[in-house]
């Protein structure tokens, strides 16, 4: 059994190194985040809308997405993009369009069932005061929706921000990078990728225990 | 977007030529040769995995059920380890770390160690299903099994389990489906496997869009065929009487 070392580690490392990746990875989260739940919910309310061609168009939108591994569609995204747009795109930016698009087929499936787990009254109790389609999603069921699904989007943020790590197919500088270069660097990449897990479980093992005390205080609001 | 050239997989690995019937022979072999060994690399890998997951899955969420608090303990930890590090992180953890750090393991194939890497990942998604699937069975089950002396694995053997997996199978089958995409990382650690292909041919050819989209074709179709699998199974397993279960 080898003997590790962690001596070399400092302040210096963590600054240099580890804070840019873990910064880039918050940040891709975040903006996948707010962008995959705007753009996910409308694709949500696209299935539930009973319009063929719109029920279609995110049918086949969501379900493409989710039969494809994450990986190939970040490699799929850092291609098409430049081709179309006509110039180079950095793996950073290619990063945050390509998470955005492909969590918005997750959270649209969240979403749909949060819709779909609101009373049906709710909408006719809408449209009696004379409300609108619009109106009625965003006044009463939409609010709704989210606070039922609350917890299950916090827990999809969680599994996005591990996600995030695959960026390294196209080699973004993100968290994991991070510690890779400074394993390099330093050449103590066993203890570099020890402690890249320490982090990545540290940060994702709070963030559930938070969300599951959250899902108890929802449960009692019910 | 430049126009469709197909015949990308018809060139040999090494010097590019177009060969006659899309087939190298004496040792070379075409791209169409290299991705259809790729396709096989991913089979293998998941199918291997799942094996594992699924084994050390249901072990995890067996002890998770039962009244000991240690056991509890145990796959309460391991399910929330498992879960809470990035795939690709663990993947390196086998890859780099642990042969470092245990030595024999040096001799074992890095295919191997991938094996258990995706295997372990995805059993705690597997330990969390077939707890809920054994918690979902009414208590008086438990109970009923115990009063009439058999013993607490007998139970588990003869009264919980039949029941429990059979209800897990619907939430197994998507585990199955989503172990063929995350063996992807697998690239990560240089296996020769589909997502590798798929890097390496579109920087060789630059032909990138026939490339992934085989690729993305190969993948779908591999998960597809797992899902039709696991309708037969669920359709023969089903339980009489139960929503779902029909006749």
């Amino acid at each position: 059994m080898l003997e590790t070392d962690f001596g070399f580690l400092s302040w210096n490392v963590v600054s240099g190194f580890i804070i840019k990746g873990f910064i880039f990875s918050i940040q891709l989260t975040l903006a996948a985040m707010i962008g995959g739940i705007a753009l996910g919910t409308a694709l949500a309310l696209m299935r539930l809308s009973g319009k063929k061609p719109l029920v279609l168009v995110a049918a086949f939108y969501v379900n493409t997405l989710r039969s494809i591994p994450l990986v190939m569609v970040i490699l799929w995204f850092f291609l098409l993009i430049p081709l179309l747009i006509g110039r180079p795109m950095g793996a950073e930016l290619s990063a945050i369009i390509t998470f955005t698009v492909f969590e918005a087929a997750y959270y649209s499936e969240i979403m749909r069932a949060g819709i779909q787990s609101v009373p049906k009254g709710q909408v006719y109790a809408g449209y009696a005061v004379g409300m609108t389609y619009g109106q009625t999603m965003q006044l009463i069921v939409l609010p709704q929706a989210f606070r039922n699904m609350l917890p299950v989007l916090l827990t999809q943020t969680i599994i996005l921000f591990q996600d995030t790590s695959l960026v390294y197919a196209i080699g973004a500088y993100d968290l994991l990078k991070g510690f890779e270069v400074a394993g390099k660097n330093f050449n103590r990449p066993v203890e570099m990728y020890l402690l890249a897990a320490a982090t990545y479980f540290v940060i994702c093992f709070s963030l559930s225990m938070l969300v599951r005390r959250l899902q108890k205080k929802i449960q009692i609001i019910r | 977007m430049g126009n469709w050239d197909w015949q990308v997989f018809c060139k040999n690995t090494i010097d590019g030529e177009v060969m006659p019937r899309c087939f190298g022979s004496g040792g070379d072999i075409t791209y169409l040769q290299w991705m259809l060994s790729a396709w096989g690399w991913t089979i293998s890998v998941s199918l291997l995995a799942l094996m594992v997951a699924l084994v050390v899955g249901s072990l995890m969420g067996i002890l998770r059920t039962t009244p000991s608090k240690t056991l509890v303990l145990i796959g309460n930890a391991w399910t929330e380890l498992f879960r809470n590090i990035p795939l690709l992180v663990q993947i390196f953890l086998w890859y780099h770390v642990i042969p470092s750090l245990f030595l024999p393991l040096q001799q074992v194939p890095s295919f191997l160690l991938v094996v258990l890497g995706l295997g372990f990942f995805t059993s705690a998604r597997i330990a969390e299903q077939v707890k809920a699937g054994i918690e979902s069975l009414s208590k008086g089950q438990r109970y009923a099994g115990l009063a009439i002396g058999l013993t607490l694995p007998q139970t588990y053997r003869f009264v919980l389990l039949p029941m429990a997996f059979r209800i897990v199978i619907p939430p197994l089958t998507s585990e199955s489906m989503n172990i063929i995409k995350n063996s992807s990382v697998a690239f990560a650690v240089s296996i020769s496997e589909l997502t590798m292909f798929a890097m390496q041919a579109q920087e060789e050819t630059s032909r990138g869009i026939e490339i992934y989209l085989a690729v993305s074709l190969l993948y779908f179709l591999s998960a597809f065929a797992v899902n039709r699998v696991a309708l037969f199974i669920e359709n023969r397993v089903q339980v009489p009487g139960m929503i779902g279960g029909g006749k």
